[in-house]
This record gives structure tokens, sequence and C-alpha cells, in this order.
């Protein structure tokens, strides 16, 4: 087997890891949002429940909340699961799992801003939607970069999670390689290509902060 | 009529009872100050009357609108929607400006006239230039408050509130964050807005600047009002023990 051919394999795996990280990025950042403000609602049982979420999906490996959400089904319901459920399964399992991190983040990052930007915008008869999205949350956004890059880069390399239910990402495509050509040039290649991916992460996200520097 | 008035307003943090059945009114074109010792409840008051702080008891009363009555010896306030619309009756200038970071100096001035009281934005902009002309800050508008010096940000957090055409503006010691050579440009902006016939209410610790520039001083004291009269007076010859060991304190 070629170079290529090994390359042409594992670019087919970066293909679902890519798909994994997007969809994780995209539900789980809005998801987050909302369990951040479950986690500060007045409303004391809706705290509570969004604390013990919290506290669980940070608490217990990734991995065995991706089995969790694989096998449940089957153990608890008796429901047949299907191939095509894995990667299904995947995206839930990282969605929940992310959203709770992302939660503290946008926590520690709305509860950073000062009291008298809220009181300006009350003032000013802003209603409480319009105090948030246009006052308080691009603010917040600024605030919390740094911490959601930290994630996000997490994230990349936690898509080899999904190797644990068989989901045909990279890292599950190079161990395979790696074991039929008792080679390490799979690994190495994958190696690269997690980093060449965070490369890309982190100088997009730099971007980004560069872009929200126009004020401090 | 009276643009403002507040009846025996009562309020307490926790054990510290910090406004004693207090009233005020004030009358169109009034420059009020409201002067005394830290803790003495002016700032408290200042925030019940822009409902940034609830009273326990009393009533608020806007251009003869009640917003706040009093219910079973208890302070009722209006539903939401009808306090966001009082709102529009004041402003309030605060001590560290509380500017937008993330606006402009010209949208710090045109957000709200348009995204509150869905003002034409062309119109809004030509007022928010004039305003700023008046301030001196003509060449700023597309400054970040960030690059302002503090007594620039102020000038623009008050013209933030004029926009709004309220009939009434508060003033939170407006120049206690700013260094001392930078606090006269700041009691100019008010002096000319007295001179315009502005209605103000001025909580303060510059004593000469409000013998100058307000009509009445209103001298408060652990929670009550101790000494209240025509501005010129009240500095010169006070008539309360208290009020003359307080204004002591400055005269030398």
């Amino acid at each position: 087997m070629t170079l290529e051919l090994i390359l042409q394999q594992l670019l087919a795996g970066l293909g679902t890891s890519l798909k994994i990280f997007g969809l994780t990025l995209l539900f789980s950042l809005p998801l987050g949002l909302l369990v951040s403000f479950g986690r500060m609602s007045k409303i004391t049982p809706l705290r509570g429940l969004m604390k013990v979420y919290i506290s669980i999906l940070r608490g217990t490996p990734l991995m065995l909340q991706l089995f969790v959400v694989y096998f449940g089904p089957y153990y608890i319901f008796g429901k047949q699961i299907t191939p095509s459920y894995r990667l299904t399964a995947v995206i839930i399992g990282f969605v929940l799992n992310y959203a709770a991190y992302f939660a503290e983040i946008f926590r520690s990052g709305i509860e950073s801003m000062p009291q008298g930007q809220y009181e300006a915008a009350e003032v000013l008869g802003y209603t409480k939607r319009q105090t948030f999205f246009k006052i308080i949350f691009p603010q917040v956004i600024k605030r919390i970069l740094p911490p959601i890059t930290n994630e996000t880069i997490t994230l990349v390399k936690d898509t080899s999670l999904a190797f644990s239910i068989a989901v045909a990402e990279m890292f599950t495509v190079a161990k395979a390689l790696a074991a039929a050509q008792r080679s390490m040039v799979p690994f190495a290649a994958a190696g690269i290509f997690y980093y060449v991916f965070n490369f890309v992460v982190a100088f997009a996200m730099e971007r980004i902060e560069k872009r929200l520097s126009y004020y401090k | 009529m009276e643009v403002f008035r507040i009846n025996n307003i009562k309020k307490t943090f926790g054990d510290n009872e910090v406004l004693k059945n207090i009233s005020v009114a004030v009358e169109p074109g009034d420059v009020v100050s409201v002067i005394g010792p830290s803790g003495s409840g002016k700032s408290t008051l200042l925030r019940c009357a822009t409902l940034l702080e609830t009273m326990d008891e009393g009533e608020l009363i806007y251009n003869g609108n009640k917003i706040a009555y009093m219910e079973n010896g208890k302070t009722v306030y209006a539903p939401p929607g009808e306090l966001r619309k009082a709102r529009s009756n004041f402003g309030l200038v605060f001590q560290n400006f509380n500017l937008f970071p993330h606006f402009s100096v010209m949208r710090n001035l045109c957000d709200a006239p348009v995204s509150v009281q869905k003002r034409e934005k062309s119109e809004v902009v030509a007022e928010a230039r004039a305003l700023l002309k008046k301030m001196g800050l003509e060449d700023k508008e597309d400054a970040y408050p960030y690059q302002l010096s503090g007594g620039q940000q102020q000038r623009v957090s008050i013209a933030r509130a004029l926009i709004m055409n309220p009939s009434i503006l508060f003033f939170d010691e407006p120049t206690s964050a700013l260094d001392p050579e930078l606090t006269g440009d700041i009691l100019k902006v008010i002096r000319d807005m007295a001179a315009e016939h502005m209605t103000m209410v001025i909580v303060t610790h510059e004593i000469e600047f409000a013998k100058n520039v307000s009509d009445r001083i209103i001298f408060m004291a652990d929670g009550v009002i101790v000494e209240e009269g025509p501005a010129v007076d009240l500095v010169n010859n006070p008539k309360n023990e208290r009020t003359k060991s307080f204004l002591g304190k400055f005269q030398r």
C-alpha cells in the first residue's frame, strides 16, 4: 500500500472527524448558552438540575458517556441499534458533554460583566432581551474567546474518542492501517493531520480575537 | 406641574435603614444639588428615583404620572411596560460613566433613541452631532470609549442621556471618578445646561459648584434631609449644627 493510499484513507477519516467537530460546535455552543441561563436562573429547581447536569457531564469520562448514548437504547429500552446510529450517538454524546463545559465558560463571561452595563441599559429603556443581545453578549464573547479556543482545540483531539464505538473517523482509520501495515506511518500522518487541524483552528480563533480588539 | 416628586420614601438594606421618610419635589427648570457625607443615603435616593432600586415605602411621580404608590403600607410599582415608558422621563449620568465599550461614541448616543424610542436614524444622528459639538467632541464620533479621557467619556455619557430628551436629568457624583483638572470640564457642561433651564438633580461633593449652579441644595445625613434651602443661603449661612460641621470641613 502506497503512502498516497494511506493518506487518501486518512483524509476520508478526517472528513468524519471534521463532521463530528463541526456538528458538535454547531449544537453545543447554543445548548451551552441555554444551560448557562438555567445554571444562573432564579428558579431554584432549574438551577439545581443544571448544576447536576454540568457536574455529571464534567465528572465522568466522555468515552463512558459515548457508550451510554450508544448502548443505552438497547440495554435500557431493548431497542435494536443499527450501525448508522453510531455517528448520531457520537454527535449526541459530544454535544451533551461540550455543552456542559461551554455553559460554565458562558457563565463566567456573563457573571464578569460589570453591573453598570446593565444599569446604563435599564435607564436608557432597553428591554431585557435588547440588553442581553446588544450590550452584554457581544462583550461576553470577547471575554470568553480564549477559553473557548482551548475547548475547541481539545474537541479536535477528542474526536478520536469516536473510535471507542467504531465510528470510522481519522484515528480509527489510522489504527486499522497501522495494524494492517505493521507500520508507524499511519499514526505519524494522523498526528500531523491533527496538528495541522488545530493549527488552523488556533489561527482562525486568533483572527476573531484580533477582529474584536477594536475596543477594550 | 412638578417634573418629579418622591413622597415619604423609606428604604432598608438588612438592618440598615438608609432612607427614613424623605420627600423631594422638583419643578421644571429647577437645579437641585444633594450634598452630604458618604453613607447619608443620597446615592440610594437617586437610585430609587431612577428605578435602579425599589423603595420599601413611598410614592414616585413623574410629570403627574404616579408610577409607584402605597398599598397596605408598602410600595407597589406600575407594571413593567409602564415603568419602561416612565423611564423616558428621566436620564441618569453615572459616576463611572458606564458607556458601552463596544460601541463607538456615535453608536453610544444613537442606539437607544433608534432601538428604544424608534426614532428616525438620520434625525438622531444629526442631533448626536449637534450634541457632540456642544460638548467639544465633534471629532470623536468614531472613537471608542477607551480612547477617550475620563472627562471626555463623562461628556459622552451626558450627551447619551440628553439625546433621549428627558424632562429631568439626574447626576450621581459626576466628577468623583475624574482627575481634579478634568472636573472643570464637566462642571462647565452642567453649568451650560443649567443656563438652558434643564431640570437637574445633582448628587455631588463639589460644594462650591453646587452653590454656584443650583437653585436649591438639600443636605442629607443618616437617611434624612437635615436642611434644605436656596443654594447660596444654605452654604453661606447654614442653620443646622450638622450642616455647619459638614460644610466646615470643606472651607479650609
